[in-house]
């Protein structure tokens, strides 16, 4: 067994392996519109996260992913209550001052009575997508994202690299404003226009792509190996299909609205074809990695527990097994063991994923 | 293993050559030294080095270039990187990654460096620049002196027999440009690597010097030679060559200790005689703060501070990068918020004051020149300066002359060399002649000469009745401007005092002269010049 196998060697997990368990607890979100396995599932990845997480400056990202919920519901409750119809319940909750509208805005209704049956609606669904955010949200607090995208393919790297100096672009032109904002002060301007804000920071950031531009060329950056044309032409197309037959195929997945055999086999080769591509891509590419972060057991661990918990919600769902889809909103939800079970294994990586090193930022 | 041949490099579009019939070889393992005026093609010339010019920037390049026997014209720099290891201007810039160890690892990764190699390679670079403490850190929360090392050490771990450098200590404060000469120094005795620098501050750098190579400017050719050579005749020269130039000693001595020793004779020639300083003549109080506390998010840059600033004194802020001088200089003009403590300048609270009705009073220029201004040329900055600060049409152009002479008005502000654009956004606030005048590192870039004349216009402004605040690094400006010197230190004042008491027995602040005549009280040539004229 190789040190990295071990469940206790500190260590940081490969982000790839958080994305894709953070993915599988948001699949098993999609499934279901229980309050109760949402909320379930919430507290497992928030547990996950409190127990996993650095001291690194995104690892507070999942607060604001929380909070971004918590706004979604609210808007959707908003949004519901004024456009709500008696049709969805009989239990009124209040009324609000109805809105005449115009003839041609038949069928649509604003302000008026609104039902318990549809507040509860409401929060029931902005209460899944708000669980699927903080899927999300956790996947960045436990995982750099730069190491992700150094995680990339070989024929993905350039890629890659743009990202990150992206990433590190747009906090810069942020605080460049502040600054050439303060400086305008200095000249006795009180106002400013698009040509003493605008300009100097896009100058500015200008200046700074050609300076990293040239760093870059001189360290290196671009060298490859010389490949045949046909052969970059294959590649690119291999690509192109490969993301083409994913994106249906995860489409027919999520939506249900084509046959499952098909979304299968439309996910099956955009994949294949999407792996060869990276293969035949890799050749073009010259270049090592400097301490690549491992693959080992706990990574499998890691992404297993993820898509254990998707496949049982998924598997219930197709199953048509009782208690992921409420009767009606008024109904005490009810708490179905399988799926339970399911998103508790979820709870794993708090304990086979490694502990955090102690000091370390990255 | 670096050989110029008859090159001359023309940008596109431009009328004249940049830089022009330039021959010269550096042979493998010497440390060589660009030196010329701001603006005079430095920049261009380390470039061609590595390919960038022509191949990134564009531009014709007549002759040759061999790099360890490559040519550049049929190199790339990218195909050079192996070769030549390449430090911009501003390390930050250049840092494609996010921590130390990822960025000291890049190159070798680009190159296809197998990766047990890399790992040694990292923790020996590591070690070889002291950067083992910071091996984790975010590049962003580093000291000017790490940067500069981490990006030393990013263009070394490639192994590279050749390594250029842009002006490496102009940003950093004396204590952080000895670390990074003294790593320079080691590669270059230890390693035996070819080091070719640009540097403005040649009393940091010329006593490593092995081979000076001067640049220009304009018409006149490039020369090159051995640095005590060169330096006898050399327009730009660091205080203590100047010193040995008027004790005529020879060899001119290139260190502060072959100076010493050279100088027996002349300390004992003015050991009674005290330097003749002008008296400063301080009238109302201009600018004033009191238990000032400024802080940004959990770190608090100024504690307590509490200064006072009197009309014709020039103040001299010294201290570490990010000891807070420029929080300082920005609380006086109102740009950040006090947390506690009052600031008033020109008898109001600045940041109540109405921004035209400020600059009158006071005026800033910023560490980051480049935020003043706005304009597409340089004649319309100077045009727009003259009508924002309600002084005659042709003022701002007129200081601009008076600092650096003969820039293109159709030029871009950007494409003005960093000591130029310095001295425009100089002239730009200049022209209001604000009777509180704050400069933040003001001699970033310039030149022996620019400085020089920058000391006239301030020496001229107190005369009339200024306050002058700099913030600065530069000891032998300090040295020469400065009437009273503050050293900040973690945010809180440590020692305020005349500049005579404060710098002189300092190890980090002394100018040359100071460390040579010690414990003579001398700071600055002028000063030594008139005490021999009195003494004779």
């Amino acid at each position: 067994m190789r040190a990295v196998d071990r469940l206790t060697l500190p260590r940081a997990l490969h982000p790839g392996a958080w994305w894709l368990w953070a993915l599988g607890m948001a699949v098993a979100a999609s499934r279901t519109r229980n309050p109760v396995l949402l909320v379930l599932i919430l507290v497992v990845t928030g547990f996950v996260v409190a127990a996993r997480r650095t001291d690194a400056p995104w690892a507070h990202s999942f607060t604001a992913f929380l909070k971004l919920g918590l706004a979604v519901i609210g808007i959707r409750i908003v949004l519901q209550a004024l456009l709500s119809t008696r049709s969805q319940g009989n239990i009124v909750l209040f009324t609000l001052p109805q809105i005449p509208l115009p003839g041609w805005a038949a069928g649509v209704k604003l302000g008026g009575q609104v039902t318990l049956e549809a507040v509860l609606t409401a929060l029931y669904d902005g209460g899944q997508l708000a669980v699927m955010l903080c899927c999300i949200g956790a996947a960045n607090a436990l995982a750099s994202p730069k190491r992700l995208l150094k995680s990339l393919p070989g024929a993905l790297y350039e890629m890659g690299v743009a990202c990150v100096v992206a990433l590190t672009f747009a906090p810069q032109l942020v605080t460049d404003a502040r600054r050439i904002r303060a400086a305008r002060r200095l000249r006795g301007r009180t106002r400013g226009s698009f040509r003493t804000t605008a300009m100097p920071v896009l100058e500015g950031a200008l200046d700074r792509s050609v300076e990293l531009a040239a760093a870059m060329d001189s360290r290196g950056y671009g060298r490859t190996a010389q490949v045949p044309r046909r052969q970059r032409q294959l590649t690119g197309l291999c690509v192109l299909l490969g993301l083409l037959g994913i994106l249906l195929g995860v489409y027919a997945l999520l939506t249900d609205s084509l046959a499952f055999p098909f979304a299968l086999t439309a996910l099956a080769i955009g994949l294949l074809l999407a792996v060869s591509a990276l293969g035949i891509g890799r050749q073009r590419v010259t270049r090592t990695r400097y301490r690549p972060d491992p693959w080992a057991l706990p990574e499998w661990l890691v992404t297993a527990a993820g898509a254990v918990a998707a496949a049982v919600m998924v598997v219930a769902a197709v199953r048509g097994v009782h208690g992921l889809l409420l009767d009606g909103p008024l109904v005490v939800p009810p708490i179905p063991l399988l799926p339970v079970v399911g998103v508790l294994i979820g709870l794993a990586p708090a304990l086979v994923a490694p502990p955090v090193r102690v000091g370390a930022a990255a | 293993m670096i050989e110029f041949d008859r090159v001359t490099i023309t940008y596109d579009r431009a009328v004249a050559p940049a830089v022009r019939d330039v021959s010269f070889t550096v042979p493998e393992g010497e440390l060589a030294l660009v030196i010329g005026r701001t603006g005079s093609g430095k920049s261009t010339l380390l470039r061609a080095i590595n390919g960038l010019v022509p191949h990134f920037t564009g531009g014709t390049l007549a002759g040759r270039v061999l790099v360890n026997g490559r040519d550049t014209r049929e190199y790339r720099p990218r195909d050079l990187a192996d070769v030549v290891g390449f430090v911009g201007q501003d390390p930050m810039t250049g840092f494609v990654t996010d921590t130390v160890e990822d960025e000291l690892a890049y190159s070798m990764e680009s190159l296809g460096t197998a990766p047990d190699v890399m790992r040694r390679r990292v923790e020996e670079t590591l070690d070889l620049l002291g950067l083992a403490d910071v091996r984790d850190r975010a590049l962003t929360s580093l000291s000017g002196g790490q940067r500069q090392r981490t990006a030393i050490g990013a263009a070394l771990t490639s192994h590279p027999a050749v390594l250029v450098l842009d002006e490496p200590t102009s940003a950093l404060d004396p204590q952080a440009a000895e670390e990074v000469l003294a790593a320079l120094q080691r590669l270059v005795h230890d390693l035996g690597v070819t080091v070719v620098m640009a540097e403005h501050r040649l009393e940091r750098v010329i006593q490593y010097a092995d081979r000076v190579i001067e640049v220009p400017g304009g018409i006149g050719l490039v020369s090159t030679g051995l640095p005590a050579d060169q330096m006898v005749t050399a327009p730009v020269a660091p205080p203590v060559v100047e010193l040995g130039r008027l004790a005529g000693w020879s060899p001119l001595p290139l260190s502060v200790r072959d100076a010493r020793r050279a100088a027996v004779a002349l300390r004992s020639q003015l050991a009674d005689v005290q330097p003749l300083r002008r008296p400063t003549v301080t009238g109302a109080e201009l600018a004033r703060c009191s238990e000032l506390v400024v802080g940004y998010g959990a770190v608090t840059a100024l504690r307590g501070v509490s200064v006072s600033i009197r009309a014709g004194e020039i103040v001299a802020v010294m201290g570490r990068n990010g000891a807070g001088k420029s929080t300082l200089l920005n609380a006086l003009v109102g740009i950040v918020p006090p947390r506690s403590g009052t600031v008033t300048a020109a008898g109001a609270d600045p940041r109540r004051t109405r921004p035209a009705k400020l600059v009158k009073a006071v005026g800033l220029v910023p560490q980051e020149p480049a935020d003043l201004l706005y304009a597409a040329t340089v004649a319309d900055e100077c045009s727009g300066a003259d009508a924002d600060f309600r002084v005659a049409a042709g003022t701002c152009r007129a200081v601009l002359e008076r600092l650096a002479p003969g820039v293109d008005d159709q030029l871009h502000p950007r494409d003005l060399s960093e000591g130029q654009r310095l001295c425009l956004a100089l002239a730009v606030v200049l022209c209001g002649a604000p009777p509180l005048l704050l400069l933040d590192e003001p001699t970033r870039g310039l030149d022996y000469g620019a400085k020089r004349r920058l000391v006239e216009i301030l020496r001229e402004l107190a005369a009339a009745g200024h306050a002058v605040v700099l913030s600065t690094h530069d000891v032998e400006m300090v040295a020469e401007v400065a009437t009273r010197v503050m050293v900040l230190a973690d945010g809180e004042l440590v020692s305020e005092g005349e500049t005579a008491t404060v710098v002189a027995d300092s190890p980090a602040f002394a100018p040359q002269v100071a460390k040579i005549l010690a414990p003579l009280t001398f700071l600055t040539v002028g000063e030594v010049a008139t005490a021999l004229e009195r003494a004779s």
